[in-house]
Parts: structure tokens; C-alpha cells; sequence
């Protein structure tokens, strides 16, 4: 059996058309148990256990370089890349070790999907081939699979109205907005059941930026969500809990709302009414 | 210091006057080569030029049919074996500079990759002609492509690696966060994005080694004939433009002096040739900019 075919078979209907959050069925969808992750010397995040529920959303907050983007990869094992990068402590996805050795991780991000700070098309291909990307490069070629997975995809990612007659056109001539929400609908395209954001709106308009706030809104039925965001109004408003980094460390999780109104610590206090940060 | 409107717009003309004088500067000696060579050798072409093999002095003394047809075709032969050669090592080895940072056969890799690009390229010949023409005990086709994929090799490997390394880093992380995994990121977002460099890279690469003559000295060597069957261009001593221009020049004879300067003018053919295949490979579907 090659490759893509273990691929494809990993890939049910379902798990394509994105139906799959009903499988699970407990409340907390991934969790953390003691992460830490080090460059080299250097203690990016220490000891965090966090656990994510099932379709709501997460919001990560905290100053500039308070480590919130650093955990935020490890779920996905994004610093794979990194050799100086360590993590040790625990990532479970529905219980399933992230880290174990027998996990592969090409198969764990198809499962955990990821929005970048900046819009990424892929450069050399049309707004079609970006959102189908991650199925046409493993081997699924059926073009009615594909067009299928294409338009829920954007249409998950409120794309698909605007793009509809232009879908050989460049990902890279869409306007900085439309690229995230391709970016999201690409991310989408694998049928994720998790999606980490690490401010996705920060290099985004106003407009652009509460059109993806609504979108997460509609996107938490299909899917859980981690957000990065270092602006508070926006975990304010799109999240249903926060949790407060502060140099590495998580300082305080809970509900959004309790936190914003009543929160524990007093270090969450001072960065959220803006005495520091 | 403050400065005036006028005084900043005086300024600004002669910058400008500045930076058209070197572009001159640049493009005088280019003009005069390329006029002197197309002056000189175009007496030389003709249908015979392209048609006969060149043979002993005294056929162009004599004024009977003499050519270089057998010197167009091994270059030919040989600078595309020489590409075939080292563009997939060239590229393979970009690629490992540039995706893999990390990796600890790196720091190896470009140390002896700097030597490579900065040994003189007779001594690249020498390594061919102990590596190939020793063994095989004759000076071949193939050991001049070999010599010249030495002068390729490095160059490819370089302007891959720098090709590569343009395209943000972004991109292979959009990628692997698909599930994608990291050869086919590689294979399908990097390098397609990166096109245009790897082909101009390899293309500055085969400008080099086109007109390298001191390589093929002792590897190809050179020949006034055609071989009698094809296995000859492969197996025994061919002929080359820029080594033969280099044995025109040199020989007593008039008569194959301007024959020379015509061998250049191929060269220079050559060249444009290949820039003008380059640009239609890296016509792009998108604008990347």
C-alpha cells in the first residue's frame, strides 16, 4: 500500500466533509499536561496544563513574547522544525498522545489544523488549487471530490460568494481579508477537528478583522478552537475561555466572561485593564 | 545641514548622471566584444561553415569545404550531458542547504561546495582526466561533461540555495499545517515558487561552463572529425566551440583565424540561445511579486 493511499484511507468522507466533531463526545477535546518547550537554554513556556473544550473557543492572551504563540505551536508540533526547540510534558487529543513516538505528525495536522498571523497562499497556485491543496498533494485526484471539498470549504470560510466566478484566478490577488479566509478555508479543506489561530487578524483591517471574528463564531459548531490574540477586546469577544500568559507561564484560565469581569489574580487584573502589556 | 530645493534637485540629476554613466561604463566593453567578434567572423560563415568537418589546415588553405559541424554537435553533445549531470545534484544540494538548516552534514556540504566554486577550473579538468580518461585510457565526450558538471555543480547548488531561501518561510509552515508531508511542501510549494531563480541559476551555471575551454583540454580534448559512429562522441576525443575557437587562434593559419572568430560568434549564439529558452521555461502562470 503506498503512501497516498494510507492517506486516503485515513481520510474517510466524514473526516473530508468536516462532519467529524461529533466523534468524540467528551468535553475536553485536547489538553495539555505540563508542557514545557525550550530553545536551546532558553524556557519559552514552563508547566502549562490546559485543557481545550469540545466547539467552544480558546482564547490565548498575554504581553508580546509571553510564550502564548510558542504553546500554541506545540499542539500541532509545529516546532518539529526547530532542532533547538524541545517539548516535553504532554499533548493529548482525545486522549491520543501528540508527542508519542508512534504518532506521525503529517497525520496529526491533518487532524489539528493551523491559521498563521499573515495571509499564506501558496504563491504559485489558483484560490481552487490552495484550497484543495491538501488533498490534491497527497494523491485524491477525482475532480468531483475536490470540487465538492472546494466549495464547502469556502463557503465555511465565508469565501465562496466572492470568489465563485474567479476560482482560477491567484490566491495572491485576493485582498489581505479574503487571503486569511482562504487560508482558513485550505485549513478547513482537510477536515480538522481543532483549529489553532495565532492572530489571524492582526494584519487585517477592521472589516476584515470582525468578518473573521463572525466567521469563528460559526466555526466553533464544526470545530474547537485555540486563538492567539494580543488584543483583549477580541478574546473579549470572540472566545468563551481565556487564558492569561504572563513570561512563560500560564497565570490564570477560565471563562471569558468571569475573567474579564472578576479575575484571580491580580497580575491578570493589571494587564487586562491595561496597566500593563 | 540644511539644503535648499534646488540645491537636493542638483544633486539628485547628477546621481542619476552618475548611474547612467556606469550602466555605459558596464555595457561599452559588451558592445565592442560582441561587434569585434560578429566584424571579424562573419566573413567565415557560411552553408559549409555549418555543414563539413573542419579536417586538416590544408583544406581552408586550399580553399576546399571546411566547417565546423562536428565541433556545433559536441558541444552540443556535451554541455547537455554536463547539465544532465549536475542539475540534479546541484538542486539536491540546494535544497539540503536550504531546507534543512539544521541538518549536521551541512556546514560540510557548503564548506566543500565554496572549495568546489572557487578551485580553478583546470584543475576540475585534471580530476576528470584522472577519474575518467585514465581508466577508460582515451580521451572521451563524457569525461568533458563530467568536468564540466564540476564547473556547473556549485553554481547550481548556490543560486538554489539562495532561491530557495526567498521564498518565506511561511510557506512550508502553511504547508506542513495542511498535513502535508515536508518533501512534498518542498516539492509543490518551495521549489514552484522558487522557479524562475533555479532556472536562471542553472542557465548562469550553463553560461559558465559553455565557455569554459580549459576543462576539456585533456578530457575532451577536441577533434578535426566527425567521430565515425555515435557511440564516438560519447566515448572518444570530441570537439568543443571554445576549445577550438582557443585551437584556431593559436594555429599559423589565416585562414582558421577568422574561422575562429566565427566560432565565436556561436558561442555568443550559444549563450543568447540559452538565455532566450530560459526565459520562456520561467514564464509564470501567477506573478510572484
Amino acid at each position: 500500500m503506498n503512501r497516498s493511499d494510507e492517506l486516503m484511507m485515513d481520510m474517510n468522507p466524514d473526516v473530508i466533509q468536516g462532519e467529524n466533531s461529533v466523534k468524540g463526545s467528551s468535553r475536553i477535546h485536547m489538553e495539555t499536561k505540563d508542557l514545557t518547550v525550550k530553545y536551546g537554554e532558553v524556557t519559552g513556556v514552563k508547566d502549562v496544563s490546559l485543557k481545550v473544550e469540545r466547539n467552544r473557543v480558546t482564547a490565548l492572551i498575554g504581553p508580546s513574547g509571553c510564550g502564548k504563540t510558542t504553546f500554541l505551536r506545540a499542539f500541532n508540533r509545529m516546532h518539529d522544525l526547530t532542532r533547538v526547540a524541545r517539548v516535553t510534558g504532554q499533548v493529548l487529543l482525545d486522549g491520543v498522545d501528540v508527542y508519542h513516538p508512534d504518532t506521525n505528525p503529517v497525520l496529526i495536522r491533518r487532524r489539528i489544523g493551523m491559521v498563521f498571523q499573515k495571509p499564506t497562499p501558496f504563491p504559485t497556485m489558483s484560490i481552487y488549487d490552495n484550497v484543495v491543496a491538501g488533498l490534491k498533494l497527497v494523491g485524491i485526484r477525482k475532480r468531483q471530490v475536490l470540487d465538492e471539498v472546494c466549495e464547502k470549504a469556502l463557503r465555511q470560510a465565508a469565501l465562496f460568494e466572492e470568489v465563485k466566478d474567479r476560482l482560477k484566478d491567484a490566491g495572491g490577488s485576493l485582498s489581505g481579508g479574503q487571503q486569511q479566509r482562504l487560508s482558513i478555508a485550505r485549513a478547513l479543506a482537510v477536515g480538522p477537528e481543532v483549529l489553532l489561530m495565532d492572530e489571524p487578524t492582526s494584519s487585517l483591517d477592521p472589516q476584515s478583522t470582525s468578518r473573521i471574528e463572525e466567521l469563528i463564531q460559526t466555526l466553533k459548531e464544526d470545530v474547537s478552537i485555540v486563538i492567539v490574540t494580543h488584543n483583549m477586546q477580541q478574546a473579549a469577544r470572540v472566545s468563551d475561555r481565556t487564558a492569561f500568559f504572563y513570561v512563560g507561564n500560564m497565570i490564570e484560565v477560565g471563562d471569558t466572561k468571569s475573567m474579564f469581569t472578576n479575575p484571580k489574580e491580580k497580575r491578570t487584573e493589571d494587564y487586562i485593564t491595561g496597566r500593563f502589556g | 545641514m540644511m539644503t535648499t530645493l534646488k540645491q537636493r534637485r542638483i544633486r539628485d540629476r547628477i546621481m542619476e548622471g552618475l548611474l547612467i554613466l556606469s550602466t555605459i561604463v558596464v555595457l561599452v566593453p559588451l558592445v565592442i566584444i560582441v561587434f569585434h567578434v560578429i566584424v571579424n567572423g562573419f566573413g567565415a560563415l557560411s552553408w559549409e561553415f555549418f555543414t563539413e568537418e573542419l579536417g586538416s589546415p590544408s583544406r581552408a588553405m586550399q580553399g576546399r569545404p571546411t566547417g565546423l559541424v562536428h565541433t556545433i554537435i559536441g558541444t552540443i553533445v556535451v554541455d547537455f550531458m554536463a547539465l544532465i549531470l549536475a542539475v540534479p545534484v546541484g538542486i539536491g544540494a540546494g535544497v539540503m542547504l536550504s531546507e534543512y538548516p539544521d541538518h549536521k552534514m551541512n556546514p560540510m556540504l557548503r564548506v566543500m561546495n565554496d572549495t568546489l566554486n572557487g578551485m580553478p577550473a583546470v584543475l576540475k579538468g585534471l580530476l576528470a582526466f584522472v577519474l575518467i580518461v585514465k581508466p577508460m585510457g582515451t580521451f572521451s565526450g563524457i569525461s568533458g561533461a563530467v568536468a564540466l558538471a564540476f564547473v556547473m555543480l556549485p553554481i547550481i547548488a548556490r543560486t538554489t540555495e539562495s532561491a530557495l531561501m526567498s521564498i518565506p518561510w511561511t510557506i512550508r509552515e502553511a504547508g506542513l499545517a495542511i498535513g502535508l508531508p515536508r518533501w512534498r511542501v518542498i516539492l509543490s510549494t518551495v521549489m514552484p515558487a522558487a522557479k524562475t531563480g533555479l532556472v536562471t541559476g542553472t542557465l548562469i551555471a550553463f553560461a559558465r561552463a559553455v565557455g569554459e575551454a580549459a576543462p576539456l583540454l585533456f578530457t575532451s580534448f577536441g577533434n578535426n572529425y566527425l567521430p565515425n559512429s555515435w557511440t564516438g562522441w560519447l566515448f572518444g576525443p570530441v570537439d568543443t566551440l571554445p576549445q577550438r575557437l582557443y585551437s584556431l587562434a593559436i594555429s599559423p593559419y589565416s585562414e582558421w583565424h577568422q574561422m575562429g572568430w566565427a566560432a565565436g560568434i556561436l558561442l555568443l549564439g550559444f549563450v543568447v540561445f540559452s538565455f532566450i529558452v530560459a526565459r520562456i521555461l520561467t514564464r509564470q502562470k501567477f506573478s510572484t511579486s
